[in-house]
């Protein structure tokens, strides 16, 4: 072992306490958000349910609400808690910034409540995933200032040599994240609750999407990619598969990913030449992307057999095997061929949800019961039994979830092609909305399955902080009194 | 698209490529060190305890990001999407909708002009033609009319023989055409609330429902005086105008008193597109006979 190592109880004292916090929001709003989630799913099985509050309660309005809370609020929790975790303990260096630290947590709860309330009210910017209205998302801007000082400080801190790899991922999505926000959310208000875009049609729509896709990219992709390259190689106690991939394969993530986003625009009013480049883009992505899944998977070489009895590092691999899926798949929709068929389909729906449900929330979950003993001062979850149905409950319902929508996108997609020998379609739009009607109580199931497991994680969460363990943790948490 | 920002497109594209074909290719340690020891393989940084190991690129991964790059290299040759560079395919998204729109008129427009010179009600009768008429109407009028024709708020019944703008197979046919706009003027602050209430009860009296007699009384001389114009003095409706008979009790905005107040006092406006460019002669001159067909059914 390298001397940069501190021996345990020489490194500083690290602030856990924000890391805590931010743990246990990530478990509450994925609740939250899934639960959002599995209602709107239920909506379109059940039209009526749309009506319980109306208009509070309408599909249009709970569907940015559910992507929001999921993205932002359980996916941007974990996002924090990991990379204040991360960046500590690779830099071995306490947090920078003071105050910041806790304004970086009270402010990013504040922009969550204040979009619980203003979604279902109907007050939105009408493009997704920023749908929030300009205080907030001025609010959310200076939050992220304060995040990206704080880290960024962190690392300027740092007591070693080298950033870690990790790192570098974290601090690109912070980075790009900022950047892709702002631009994206440049408006004139009209009034305290509306505003509407300086962009206008096409440039609008490629801004937008230029946005959107990197939001999967740089959020959900950079970010959590930093995640595994912690916590894969930390519960399996083996190092990383290739310092030489890391290196590749993150310069060429972040500086093609930001190319791609025009693929979501494809046979629009975006030029030729714009779209060809979005495809082109994409395509050279798969490699990129199927890096950080190698480096993670090989990193297990010489410990499989860990996998039969860690549950939690088997929710970071399967997470990696997603990961792996759907970036395949991404690449191979934005083939405009494909994506002729592919388009306003439910494929497009299940692909995100391979995505947010297998990899984004597999990993997260992953390393929430990796770090949630170490906050609560504990050897362990207070039932590794439960982790491991959470497991089985998160693996069939992802699969009910993604098998249902890619029956229901290609049967969608070919149903709108069919012909008849007239030149007249086959089937009017709402016999496509008929036959996709099982494909919906299934999609409904699994979202329940997958939530029925994020339950048993809180009841482990809570037992885990409140029943005092018989002997002394491994390693005691020390706040920091930042 | 100007000269700059065809080179600024080009140049964003190859620089960004190039440089990282040049990542790529700097990291590719070609020997496998396999005689070493794997785990003293390690480039010797340790973060909290994680180490990190010094191999290669695997083959395949490095070939497939090869093989990507070689296949942008010829689809930007081939397609546009370096700058104003047209691609040697001379390919156009609009140049492809042209070619099918050609391909498609060519092989279709026969299969409805065989029906063009048949008048429509014999037309109507015909099992083939109406099979290609519901066809067209599913496709196209469904999403407002319903995929039975019976209509929904604010979209009319074209089962019932009740017509706005007049039933005959050539009425229907130009309004398949030509589109309709039916306009209602809001009377609200002609009449006041009073007023509009006292319409609405002279209305439900025209269609013979429930009403307040007294009210319907007062109603009467403002209808005789706002509304007869064109609904016509007993309420029969005009289908120059698309004014509705009042006295069928069928109703597009909804028959209970409250709606019916609402039509009143705020107006109302229904918007049939016009289809001539869309559909143009010969599908139209089908899709009037299969909607005329549905008002035969409904007797």
């Amino acid at each position: 072992m390298s001397s940069s190592l501190a021996a345990r109880g020489d490194h500083p004292v690290y602030d856990y306490k924000v890391v805590r916090q931010f743990s246990v929001m990530t478990v509450v709003w994925g609740i939250v958000g899934m639960a959002v989630g599995v209602l709107i799913a239920a909506q379109l099985v059940w039209p009526g349910l749309n009506e319980i509050w109306a208009p509070y309660t309408g599909f249009g309005r709970l569907r940015p609400l559910h992507t929001n809370a999921v993205i932002f609020a359980f996916g941007g929790c974990a996002l924090f808690a990991t990379s204040y975790y991360v960046v500590q303990r690779t830099s071995q260096a306490p947090l920078f910034g003071g105050w910041l630290v806790p304004f970086t947590f009270w402010g990013w709860q504040a922009v969550i409540v204040l979009a619980a309330i203003t979604l279902p009210l109907g007050m939105t910017t009408t493009k997704e995933y920023a749908e929030l209205e300009w205080p907030i998302s001025m609010l959310l801007t200076v939050v992220w200032v304060a995040y990206g000082i704080v880290f960024f400080g962190t690392i300027a801190k740092r007591t070693v040599s080298h950033i870690y790899v990790a790192n570098w991922f974290y601090g690109a999505f912070i980075l790009t994240i900022g950047v892709l926000h702002v631009v994206n959310n440049v408006y004139i208000p009209v009034n305290l609750w509306k505003s509407y875009s300086v962009y206008s049609g096409t440039t609008d729509a490629m801004i937008q999407w230029w946005y959107g896709h990197n939001a999967v990219g740089f959020f959900l992709t950079a970010g959590f990619l930093g995640i595994m390259y912690y916590f894969v190689p930390k519960q399996a106690n083996r190092p990383v598969y290739s310092y030489q991939l890391s290196i590749v394969h993150f310069w060429a993530l972040i500086s093609v990913y930001v190319w791609a986003g025009a693929h979501h625009l494809h046979y629009s009013a975006l030029p030729d030449w714009a779209q060809s480049l979005g495809m082109v883009m994409s395509l050279i992505l798969l490699a990129p992307s199927w890096g950080g899944m190698i480096n993670g998977v090989m990193t297990l070489s010489g410990a499989w057999h860990k996998l039969r009895t860690d549950p939690t590092l088997r929710f970071l691999v399967v997470s990696l095997s997603f990961y792996g899926l759907s970036t395949f798949e991404g690449p191979m929709m934005s083939i405009k061929t494909v994506n002729a068929l592919s388009h306003n389909t439910d494929w497009t729906i299940g692909h995100v949800h391979a995505g947010a449900l297998g990899w984004v929330a597999m990993i997260t979950i992953g390393a929430m019961y990796h770090l949630l003993p170490i906050l609560f001062g504990r050897k362990q979850m207070y039932s590794v039994k439960w982790i491991n149905i959470h497991f089985w409950l998160s693996t069939v319902g992802i699969v009910l979830y993604i098998v249902a929508m890619w029956v229901n996108g290609i049967m969608q997609g070919l149903m709108w092609r069919a012909f008849n020998e007239d030149g007249t379609l086959t089937y009017s739009f709402v016999e496509s909305v008929q036959a996709s009607y099982p494909g919906y109580i299934v999609r409904f199931l699994g979202g329940a399955i997958f939530l029925l497991g994020m339950l048993l994680m809180a009841w482990n969460l809570w037992r885990t902080a409140t029943v005092p363990e018989s002997e002394p943790a491994d390693e005691v948490p020390v706040e920091a009194k930042a | 698209m100007s000269i700059f920002w065809s080179l600024w497109i080009i140049g964003l594209t190859s620089t960004n490529l190039a440089l990282l074909l040049w990542v790529l290719l700097a990291n590719r340690k070609v020997a496998v060190r396999d005689d070493q020891d794997p785990d003293n393989n390690t480039t010797g940084h340790v973060y909290d305890g994680i180490e990190e190991y010094d191999n290669p690129l695997p083959r395949w991964w490095f070939n497939l990001f090869i093989g990507t790059f070689i296949f942008a290299g010829i689809y930007l040759m081939l397609y546009p999407g370096m700058g104003a560079f047209p691609g040697l395919l001379g390919w156009t998204s609009e140049g492809e909708l042209r070619q099918h729109q050609a391909q498609a008129e060519e092989r279709y427009s026969d299969r409805f002009g065989v029906y063009a010179n048949t008048p429509i009600e014999e037309l109507a009768q015909d099992p083939q033609a109406m099979r290609m008429g519901l066809r067209l109407f599913a496709n196209n009028c469904a999403a407002c009319h319903g995929s039975d024709g019976g209509g929904a708020y604010g979209f009319p019944n074209l089962t019932d023989n009740d017509w706005l703008w007049g039933g005959s197979p050539e009425q229907i046919k130009k309004t398949i055409t030509d589109g309709r706009t039916g306009v209602m003027p809001a009377w609200g602050s002609a009449l006041g609330e009073s007023g509009v209430a006292d319409v609405a009860e002279h209305v439900l009296r025209l269609s013979g429902r429930d009403h307040d007699a007294a009210a319907a009384e007062r109603g009467a001389g403002f209808f005789a005086q706002y509304c007869a114009t064109c609904h016509g003095p007993q309420g029969k409706g005009n289908p120059m105008l698309g004014a509705p008979d009042l006295t069928n009790d069928i109703w597009l905005y909804g028959g209970e008193p409250r709606d019916i107040r609402q039509t009143v006092r705020e107006g109302r406006t229904g918007v049939m597109p016009a289809q001539r460019d869309l559909l143009r002669e010969d599908r139209i001159h089908l899709l009037a006979a299969y909607v005329y067909s549905l008002s035969l059914d409904g007797e």
